[in-house]
């Protein structure tokens, strides 16, 4: 598997590590209900196809990356680093 | 036999060798497999389960039957194809699989005794009782079956791994791949052409096929050396690809020095991983066998293997050879032989309605009913359209049409497709994205179908990469269409018809397997190990099904195939684990202190990565806890240096830096004055520690925060990401600066005095944070302690750290100190209570460790929400307790704790030992633990048990903190 790190180019996937679903990105904001972080926490989707996920290219620039790929064909379709400027927009530490 | 004029090889270079203790020749360019079938050895291993004398199938790596073991004293491989390995002068082979000898083998014996160990027997036979499994049968087994023997010493070969890149890949240099390659290659694309043969050439080497007016090995060194000569062109021979992955990469193995005897300066084997852009597969096809009774013996071989040693190696397989095939391509054996001047005894086509016309007799509708010759073959018994035949012949060769090699395309998921006019699977469209099948793994078996179908694959690479290939006429070459009539098995005859020769696999096991419902193509793989061999079934897996097909009456499509995973070829674990054994398993980080400590005779021990001081025994010492002892004591009596450069130390710069850290910390760090440094504790979103560590403010936007040893590296991801998911706009960057500076803690009651030797020093209150100079070096000191004594730590840039080490230690020493290692580090800590990630081991939370207060209410911080959770508080939390032995007994650390006399089971279980130490100062043991309820205990007694280490004792539950409790000694 290879991904193409925004900044440093196409790596092959040993240098990054694998977090999980980009779901860790939308934090609830303080005093939600604990539903609202049950679900951030704890509940994830399994499928068979599209995923986002985010991995960390730990031997390479330490951008955090949201990897676009197919679980069935294990096709990448899109790398992009989570510090793009939407990323001010989430979460509950604005 | 060798035939005068005939063979690629160098007859004016001789090469010695020894099979099984005896000496024999062959030249260079042989392989074992020719050099011995040269010398007339034809008998060269025994079958895995009956122990059937075997000979020489092939000539290629997919081997079932010739496997050696080569003999390097340490570096013995075992499972050679002798096929594979070419030969070199004082190469030892020994056979395998054998007792006593190869010629005699006791376990011969499991043939007379087939009728009962049929498939399935061992699932039939061992079922009962259960535990014999285990005791008895198991063993016996084992012990039975087996293939070669490794040296049983340590490997000393050297073996390597490496990357490659390239535009295009061509796997295979038959035809097919050499027209590819050089396509590609004159376009100006980065090429790779790997091919798992010594020499590049494929078929053309074997069958003498000519190109283009020239002879085929000719044509194939025109065009290597214009390859040769390109430099973006790189040739890897002796490299089998053997596993296709993801995004265009692919895992080879390369026999670097397999071919010659070990030398210290050359690896043994490479494992690459290859990286293409675009690929083309020109694997070729495999020959098939035919199921006949007795088709084992040796000297039976396949029609193409025969031609291979004929024009290849110079070697008749035989004096007196007969062919029987189902396709007219495997005639050209019977004539090439003929043209050598060997002896064709028959050709025994199993079609009726082929031609009859050639230089020898000509037996149409032919199947074999028989054969003979217990350790090689003596002749055969045919039946035929007009009768029968007994024929006299010593090497009998067989086709049964091709297989294209499929494999690669498979690794992906990829199934292949049957095509009915050629009685065979080839890949199915598109299995492995970027990758093109051309030629005989495409299922175009002429020489021309394959040098225009490379061409076409290299165009279709290169266009998809934005290249353009230059105008190439195509090679004239043989355009002999492929007739064939499927021949499965032989009808109505008695007798075993093996299929998998390695396995010992029969037609009739493959039918018995259908009889009992083991049906699905899976089911009968592992039912019968039909295709688990070595060769993973790379010469029985068509047949077998196709077999299975007829026994349930599917066709062969709906029967389908066996999965075929990597790898292609059997990979060694040194080649893939390569550079990993002793010291290379992981990297190794050494203090700057490394050697003053080594030379002090102090045992490393590791540290994640690192390598710490355990303790720095003196010449009377005998054992690591007088040193321990010895050194907990300085610290406690007047001062100790130690190294601390291995915790996390992280430079955070910025105008939002304090609200950066407010984030991440659970307490507040915007309100820490410059000049001064703060405990802080970290947590996961989820509402456990993560980390602690002190963080000092050295500018108004300036920090520098420090993280244990063991999460350096885990706190940096979890800053990272916090920074760039949740505040990427803030105004804060940072970076590890733990290699950058080298520090030492600097601790006892006398550690200011210490200080004031090395000029003046600022006068720090605890918890303080300045500059100063040491010379002209630039220095930092903080005043905090992981002791609980009056404590320093002095940061020097990382070129200073072993100067420094030595002088503290000198300065130390005159004032009847000295250095102290980890255990005493250890010792000191749980004394005074602190916590280390043997407590902080990511199930605890700030409320188990009594640090709930530290979570601020005043603000937002990373998992503080997840820590309000119902669970994570309250009296049935195990929280942070001191332990203390009733007795002077030892306790340990992994322990769990009871309430007296409750059973001593699980469910009663009230808690776990985290940590322990003998401390010197207190004359005890003492340890650390969570307990259930346990602050509401303190006094309480408490059951230890350690059923491991045999312990059961009583324990004062304490508070955590033994030593100095008001932190008077820290603060003085």
């Amino acid at each position: 598997m290879r991904l193409t790190c925004p900044l440093c180019g196409e790596r092959d996937r040993r240098e990054f590590y694998y977090y999980g679903s980009d779901d860790y990105l939308n934090r609830p904001s303080e005093g939600a209900a604990p539903d609202a972080w049950d679900d951030y926490l704890h509940l994830r989707t399994n499928p068979a196809g599209i995923t986002h996920d985010l991995w960390y290219h730990d031997m390479g620039c330490s951008s955090w990356l949201r990897v676009t790929r197919n679980t069935v064909t294990h096709e990448i379709h899109a790398v992009e680093a989570i510090a793009a400027p939407k990323a001010s927009a989430r979460g509950a530490a604005k | 036999m060798r035939i005068e004029g005939r063979g690629q090889i160098d007859r004016t270079k001789p090469v010695r060798f020894s099979f099984d203790g005896r000496d024999y020749t062959g030249f260079k360019g042989d392989i074992l497999a020719s050099a011995l079938l040269a010398n007339g050895v034809k008998l060269v291993g025994r079958s895995f389960k009956y122990h059937r004398p075997r000979g020489i199938l092939t000539a290629g790596s997919e081997e079932p039957n010739a496997m050696v073991e080569i003999l390097e004293g340490n570096q013995q491989t075992p499972n050679t194809r002798a096929t594979v390995q070419e030969l070199y002068d004082g190469l030892k082979a020994r056979s395998q699989n054998r007792f006593p000898a190869l010629s005699f083998d006791v376990m011969g014996v499991n043939d007379l005794a087939a009728p009962f160990l049929s498939a399935g027997f061992y699932y039939k036979t061992f079922m009962w009782p259960r535990p014999f499994w285990e005791k008895l049968y198991e063993p016996i087994i084992r012990r039975a079956a087996g293939l070669g023997r490794l040296s049983g010493k340590h490997d000393e070969g050297h073996y390597e791994k490496a990357w490659a890149f390239c535009d295009i890949l061509v796997i295979g240099a038959g035809p097919t791949g050499l027209m590819a390659a050089l396509t590609a290659a004159r376009a100006g694309a980065d090429v790779i052409l790997a091919d798992e043969d010594a020499r590049m050439g494929g078929r053309l080497l074997a069958d003498l096929t000519g190109v283009d007016g020239k002879s085929g090995p000719d044509w194939v060194e025109s065009v290597l050396a214009e390859l040769r000569a390109l430099p973006n062109v790189r040739l890897m021979s002796r490299t089998s690809v053997t596993g296709a992955y993801d995004d265009g990469t692919f895992g080879a193995l390369e026999r670097v020095s397999l071919h010659r005897s070990p030398a210290p300066h050359l690896p043994r084997e490479c494992f690459w991983r290859i990286v293409a852009g675009q690929t083309v597969l020109a694997a070729g096809a495999l020959e098939r066998p035919l199921a006949f009774p007795d088709n084992d013996r040796p000297g039976i071989m396949l029609a193409g293997a025969v031609r291979a040693y004929l024009n290849r190696y110079g070697v008749a397989a035989g004096k007196r050879v007969t062919l029987i095939a189902n396709n007219d391509a495997a005639r050209l054996t019977a004539r090439q032989l003929m043209a050598a001047g060997v002896k064709v005894a028959a050709i025994l086509d199993t079609r009726p309605d082929a031609s009859a016309v050639e230089e020898c007799p000509v037996y149409l509708g032919s199947t074999i009913t028989a054969t003979r010759g217990r350790l090689g073959l003596s002749g055969v018994t045919v039946a035929h359209a007009a009768g029968t035949a007994t024929i006299e012949t010593d090497c009998l060769a067989m086709s049964g049409g091709w297989n294209p090699t499929v494999h690669l395309t498979c690794h992906l998921n990829g199934r292949p497709v049957w095509r009915e006019d050629i009685a065979a699977f080839v890949p199915a469209p598109n299995a492995v994205p970027r990758l093109t099948p051309a030629g005989a793994c495409n299922g175009a078996f002429s020489t021309a179908a394959c040098l225009a179908e490379g061409a076409d694959a290299a165009r279709k690479a290169l266009a998809a990469l934005g290249r353009t290939a230059p105008p190439m006429a195509a090679p004239k070459a043989e355009d002999a269409p492929y007739t064939l009539t499927p021949f499965w098995q032989t009808p109505d005859v008695k007798g075993r018809q093996w299929l998998d020769f390695a396995n010992d696999v029969t037609t009739k096991d493959v039918r018995l397997s259908a009889q009992e419902n083991f049906a699905s193509v899976e089911h009968m793989k592992r039912y019968t190990t039909q295709g688990m061999a070595p060769d993973q079934g790379k010469n029985s897996n068509v047949g077998a099904l196709a077999v299975l097909a007829d026994a349930t009456g599917r066709g062969i499509p709906q029967t389908g195939t066996t999965t075929f995973r990597p790898p292609y070829t059997p990979v060694s674990i040194a080649a893939m684990g390569a550079g990993g054994r002793g010291a290379g398993f992981a990297p190794q980080r050494f203090l700057t202190s490394d050697q003053a400590s080594r030379d002090r005779g102090a045992p490393m021990i590791e540290a994640g990565l690192w390598y710490r001081p355990s303790y720095f025994p003196k010449p009377h010492e005998k054992t690591w806890r007088e040193a321990c002892d010895r050194e907990v004591l300085m610290v406690r009596a007047s001062v100790g240096v130690a190294d601390v450069s291995t915790l996390g130390k992280i430079d955070i710069q910025g105008r939002d830096a304090a609200r950066f850290l407010d984030l991440v910390y659970t307490n507040t760090f915007s309100t820490l004055p410059t000049g001064r440094v703060r405990y802080g504790l970290m947590l996961r979103e989820d509402g456990h520690v993560l980390d602690d560590g002190t963080t000092a403010r050295l500018g108004e936007n300036h920090y520098l925060m420090t993280t244990t040893t063991a999460a350096a590296g885990l706190v940096m991801r979890h800053l990272d990401f916090v920074h760039q998911a949740f505040c990427a706009d803030w105004d804060v960057r940072f970076i590890s600066v733990t290699e950058t500076w080298a520090q030492f803690a600097i601790a006892g009651p006398k550690a200011r005095d210490l200080l004031a030797t090395l000029g003046t020093m600022p006068d720090l209150p605890f918890m303080g944070v300045a500059p100063v100079t040491l010379g002209s070096v630039n220095a930092r000191l903080f005043r905090i302690s992981f002791s609980g004594e009056q404590g320093y730590e002095l940061a020097v840039p990382t070129r200073y750290g072993e100067a420094l080490f030595r002088d503290l230690v000198a300065r130390a020493e005159t004032m009847g100190g000295g250095p102290y290692g980890m255990e005493a580090l250890n010792v000191l800590r749980i004394e005074k209570g602190f916590i280390t990630h043997a407590e902080i081991h990511g199930r605890t939370t700030a409320f188990d460790i009594g640090m709930e207060k530290m979570v601020s209410a005043k603000k937002d911080c990373i998992g503080k929400a997840a820590a309000a959770r119902p669970g994570m508080t309250g009296p049935d939390r195990e929280q942070l307790v001191g332990l203390k032995p009733l007795s002077d007994a030892a306790i340990t650390a992994g322990a769990h704790l009871f309430t007296p006399g409750d059973q001593v089971k699980r469910e009663n279980d009230q808690g776990y030992v985290t940590s322990v130490g003998y401390s010197p100062v207190l004359n005890a043991w003492l340890g650390l633990g969570f307990l259930k309820n346990g602050r509401a205990r303190h006094g309480e007694r408490i059951r230890l048990v350690d059923h491991l280490r045999g312990i059961d004792l009583l324990c004062e539950v304490t508070d955590p903190v033994f030593h100095d409790k008001e932190g008077v000694k820290l603060r003085a």
